[in-house]
């Protein structure tokens, strides 16, 4: 048996995978479900039901899209251009912070619509200077981004963990670990009304069309494009790789930073250490899912949230852990890593 | 010649996936026998050879070597066998002595002792026998290329092999090198063994085979005893159809377009080129000849604006403060065909229309303010195609699906169509068949009479001395002192490719 390139993926095949991948994924969980006791068919029609089986849970599932449709951007703008940034979490908290300390403190400075879009530009700042770091250490030094985002992960998060025990910590928090609060003013305008569903997913969806103009329609992007799939042909066509490279990174970083300054903004109003359910780790394989096309993301980042969702309700409804949603989206990575293998190749005998 | 075959190949076919890349393949060779096998690229040479030699599996037809049928697909048994293969790409371990490299893989696993002086023996009496003088403690990794490819006939006729396949055997030789090896070939078949060459260059099938197998498509279109046919049939064969190189007219140089003075690189810290000088006029061709791995790569770089010189001067158009980055090289209107037109020419995975103008995305008929203007890029890849004959594209075609000649005719028509005053083509027509190295030629030379100054690279001797005005032959990362092309014969460029050249070679 041996694998042989195809000579073009067609279109079909490109949607087929993440569809395949994701049935897969179903299946085989639902093996696991089948052993922690529960009937898997009643499991998924509970974890539907409570994705979107009212108004809460339609809106809640929106309200989980939001972030993951951001880092599910930052990861497939990066990925795109061949920059390992696993450095997404670290990017959303690193934003959150600083929009919590602007929420809180300009508020009573700056009119609160400048103050709103002063908050999500400086987390998405956040997220860009942290990611800058280690791609300036990968043009300069060749050191691998891979390891040094994903450490700086754990930095940042013990990071937001002094600050909120100590120069950040809410007074009024009984002694929780909580960051101080964002004024009200600076909160994001709610979507729906008695719901927690905020204008965030518009941005969201926002960005994502802006991300697939950048990229199928401007200089930069097909550049960055270049440079993602040929680095040689691009550098002998002229095209500055370190300077493509900063430029992917701080969208990317940004876009991250966006989705922490979004949740404080739009839904918690202070940092906790839980303010992320590691929603930079689910963004790479939301933009997976999505083959990093930016519009696709949007969809992904959808069934992600429903899994989610969904999981929790099925788990009070059956008593299934709710880990399986875990196990669910890892699952599908790894079946869509699979898939993408046979977009690109067939077997033969 | 004796009756029975050594070898017989019969109805052999072979396909990968849609592409049927030999079609009912007959063959047999005698004892004794030099016989080249003769093809463009992509007529299925190879891949009859590695269905030979067990590599692939054909699917169907067999294969019988003295009589009895080999097992498909199992490359021991035919070393068994005594069939002996030397590929393209050497198969050496460079960190290991010529012995080692020699005796690798024929000793058994649980003998404890290798029996090196037996080895040594056995090997220097081959060497004797044949003529292929080498030293058994040398490294193979310091050894040239041409002992490198001795060391590859030494390990399979170690094998005791009686028939010896070679594969291109004279991509990466000097001239002299090359009849040197055609010598050998022919001692070793005046003592009992056969010899199977793979070759796209009719001088050599003419002067060294006894009998010429020509392939086409998959196809054998014929069998020739060399005695009875010529160059121009076999070429005819070959293509398909008759095939006309065209020809340098006379013309006078212009100004100054591009010149060097003792210039140096060094890449890796790595001296790659040393102290060279050239200048290319404008309507002039500069032939730049020598043997793979000798520094074109690195003046191919240095002259496309990816790597600086060390020391020493680079001047454009007489001018030495002009910069050399691919972007100004472009803008003071260069055109630039690399080496290497996968890695470098083109991004496979993208479509036609957007390598087209990737060089040039920043000009503002392609471009406004940042946004692609798709529908010019489009319009632009369309008169690309067509005024270049780029065949089987679009502009939304893929560009990996283009066959290698489509594709440099459209990395060839990109840069043309701006009417450039400078062309850098290295190796312009490598791995081309022989009506693509025609439209490449003659592309060339309508640029050259157009007025544009041409600096060629190229292994091909054949196409320096038609194309070039003056040559200059490249040796271990140094320039030879230019000569007139109407001096150039192929025997004293041979020998100035081996780094034998009048003055410079103090060394």
């Amino acid at each position: 048996m041996r694998l042989e390139r195809r000579d073009q993926s067609s279109l079909a095949l490109i949607v087929a995978a993440p569809v395949a991948a994701i049935i897969v994924s179903l299946t085989l969980s639902g093996g696991l479900i089948a052993l922690a006791g529960a009937n898997p068919f009643d499991a998924y029609f509970e974890m539907v039901k409570g994705a979107f089986g009212s108004r809460l849970s339609i809106s809640e599932t929106l309200t989980r899209t939001t972030p993951l449709v951001l880092t599910g951007l930052a990861a497939a703008v990066a990925f795109r251009a061949k920059l390992w940034n696993i450095g997404g979490e670290g990017q959303l908290y690193l934003g959150a912070l600083v929009a919590a300390w602007l929420g809180h403190n300009i508020a009573s400075v700056v009119p609160a619509p400048l103050a709103i879009l002063v908050i999500l530009l400086a987390g998405m700042v956040a997220g860009a200077l942290l990611l800058l770091g280690p791609v300036l250490l990968r043009i300069r030094l060749g050191v691998d981004e891979v390891v040094t985002t994903l450490i700086l992960n754990f930095i940042v998060l013990l990071f937001v963990s002094m600050m909120i025990e100590g120069p950040m910590k809410d007074p009024l928090a009984f002694g929780w670990p909580q960051s101080v609060s964002v004024d009200r003013d600076v909160l994001l305008p709610k979507l729906l009304a008695r719901s927690r569903l905020h204008i965030g997913l518009l941005i969201a969806v926002a960005a994502a069309v802006l991300i697939w103009f950048v990229q199928t329609r401007t200089v930069f992007g097909l550049e960055t494009k270049a440079a993602g799939l040929n680095r040689n042909a691009a550098s002998f066509a002229g095209i500055a790789l370190g300077k493509t490279m900063l430029g992917v990174a701080c969208i990317s970083g940004s876009l991250a930073g966006l989705a922490g300054a979004i949740e404080v903004t739009g839904l918690k109003g202070y940092v906790t250490l839980d303010l992320s359910p590691g929603y930079g780790y689910s963004g790479i394989v939301v933009a997976m899912l999505a083959g990093l096309n930016p519009l696709g993301v949007v969809i992904t980042a959808l069934f992600v949230a429903i899994v989610f969702v969904g999981a929790d309700s099925m788990s009070r409804a059956l008593g299934v852990p709710s880990f399986i949603a875990d196990v669910i989206v890892s699952i599908s990575l790894l079946t869509m890593l699979v898939c993408l293998l046979f977009t690109t190749y067939r077997v033969r005998r | 010649m004796t009756a029975e075959p050594v070898l017989e190949l019969s109805n052999i076919s072979k396909s990968f996936g849609n592409l049927v890349a030999n079609d009912d393949i007959s063959l047999s060779l005698a004892r004794g026998e030099l016989l080249a096998l003769l093809g463009e690229n992509g007529a299925g040479k190879t891949t009859l050879m590695n269905i030979l030699f067990g590599h692939y599996t054909a699917d169907s037809g067999e294969v019988r070597a003295f009589g009895n049928i080999l097992p498909p697909g199992r490359p021991r048994a035919a070393i068994e066998a005594g069939i002996g293969m030397v590929h393209q790409h050497f198969t050496l371990a460079g960190n290991l002595t010529v012995l080692d490299n020699v005796i690798i893989g024929t000793e058994s696993l649980s003998q404890l002792r290798s029996d090196r002086t037996g080895a040594r023996d056995k090997l220097s009496a081959l060497a004797e026998k044949f003529g292929l003088q080498v030293d058994p403690d040398a490294l193979v990794g310091d050894l040239s290329v041409g002992e490198k490819q001795r060391v590859e006939i030494l390990k399979a006729l170690y094998r005791d092999a009686k028939v010896l396949i070679l594969d291109e055997p004279t991509a990466v030789l000097t001239s002299i090198e090359a009849e040197q090896l055609f010598k050998t070939l022919r001692g070793m078949t005046e003592t009992g063994l056969s010899v199977i060459f793979i070759s796209h260059k009719l001088a050599e099938v003419m002067a060294a085979s006894q009998r010429v197998v020509i392939l086409r498509a998959g196809k054998v279109v014929a069998e020739k005893h060399t005695a009875d046919t010529d160059r121009a049939e076999l070429a005819e064969l070959m293509v398909g159809r008759r095939v006309t190189r065209p020809v340098r007219t006379d013309q006078a140089p212009g100004r100054e377009i591009l010149s060097a003075r003792a210039v140096d690189v060094v890449e890796d810290s790595r001296k790659t080129l040393d102290n060279i000088s050239f200048a290319v006029h404008a309507g002039e061709v500069l032939g730049i000849i020598g043997v793979s791995g000798n520094g074109q790569a690195s003046l191919g770089r240095l002259t496309c604006g990816l790597t600086g010189a060390s020391s020493g001067t680079l001047m454009r158009d007489g001018d030495e403060s002009r910069a050399f980055s691919p972007h100004a090289l472009v803008e003071a209107g260069t055109g630039r065909i690399p080496e290497d037109r996968n890695a470098e020419g083109a991004v496979g995975e993208m479509a036609v229309w957007e390598n087209a103008v990737l060089e040039r995305i920043h000009d503002a008929r392609f471009s406004k303010r940042g946004l692609v203007d798709r529908t010019a890029c489009r319009t632009f890849t369309d008169e690309l195609i067509s005024r270049f004959d780029v065949r089987g594209a679009v502009p939304d075609t893929g560009t990996r699906l283009l066959s290698g000649g489509n594709m440099q005719k459209l990395i060839l028509g990109r840069n043309l169509a701006t009417s450039p005053n400078l062309i850098i083509a290295n190796q312009p027509t490598r791995g081309l068949d022989e009506g693509a190295i025609a439209a490449v030629h003659s592309e060339l030379l309508e640029a050259r009479k157009n007025g544009a100054a041409i600096l060629l690279i190229s292994e091909d001797l054949d196409e320096v001395l038609a194309l070039s005005d003056r040559v200059q032959a490249i040796f271990n990362g140094r320039l030879s002192e230019p000569i007139a092309a109407t001096d150039a014969d192929s025997k004293s460029v041979g020998l100035m490719m081996a780094g034998i050249w009048g003055d410079a070679d103090a060394a």
